[in-house]
């Protein structure tokens, strides 16, 4: 086949090439366009981000009442759902008078923590992260953020839990 | 533009196609892990970051293009 004017091979050689060398073969243009489409993957992950956070919704202040908290010993732990069904959070009972809670999802790759009483550190068993109980800050290992806590009121006898903060608004 | 001019413009080009996406990928992941920590302030900044950078990387690429496309005289 003839070559155009310039000399350069057809177009659809490019896309179709005869020569099992040639379809290895790619030219810095291609190499290019991909490059531009991986940019265009990355922002549309920035607009998916963006869409999610305008289309938030608020959370809402559930109430719950944490059955069996005043059963639990000190230094004892015991997971509720909170704030729906399928949203596990560890109690934990540090003294007489002190609870905290927390999500029970860890925030690296969302495994279940548990409460370690013999080192007072709630651990993660996938990637060995371990959070403070007394704040929920990380103190080692892969996890970026704080595990969320959940705020309780005492009223009367019971424990209840009346919100959640983000891990990082402390 | 000649030939012997042409190749360093386009291997320019792409190098710095490359430095914009590696600022781009750096970019959403900071913004994925400000909106997962609950700073949501962050994704406006970030997709319109992330577009300017897109916006570069395309016109890059269409100077590449451009390039490639012009007659050799060599």
């Amino acid at each position: 086949m003839t070559p155009p004017g310039d000399g350069r091979p057809a177009a659809w050689r490019e896309e179709f090439p005869i020569g099992e060398g040639d379809e290895r073969y790619v030219t810095r243009r291609q190499f290019a366009r991909f490059l531009v489409l991986t940019s265009l993957g990355m922002l549309v992950g920035n607009l998916w981000i963006l869409t999610k956070s305008w289309l938030r919704k608020e959370p809402r202040a559930v109430e719950t009442t944490i059955r069996g908290a005043a059963a639990l010993p000190v230094g004892g732990s015991t997971v509720f759902d909170y704030p729906e069904t399928g949203e596990p959070c560890l109690l934990i009972r540090r003294s007489e008078d002190e609870f905290v809670a927390f999500s029970q999802k860890c925030t690296h790759l969302s495994c279940a923590v548990y409460y370690a009483k013999d080192s007072d550190r709630i651990e993660c068993p996938c990637h060995n992260g371990f959070f403070s109980p007394r704040d929920g800050r990380m103190l080692q290992g892969p996890p970026p953020r704080p595990l969320p806590r959940v705020l309780l009121e005492r009223r009367g006898g019971e424990l209840v839990a009346v919100g959640m903060t983000t891990g990082s608004e402390g | 533009m000649d030939r012997d001019k042409r190749l360093p413009a386009l291997n320019a080009a792409l190098g710095l196609i490359v430095l914009l996406l590696v600022v781009q990928m750096w970019l959403l992941t900071a913004t994925l892990e400000a909106y997962l920590a609950g700073h949501h302030g962050a994704a406006l900044p970030g997709a319109v970051i992330s577009a300017i950078l897109f916006a570069a990387c395309g016109c890059l690429y269409l100077f590449i293009g451009r390039l490639d496309r012009k007659p050799r005289r060599d």
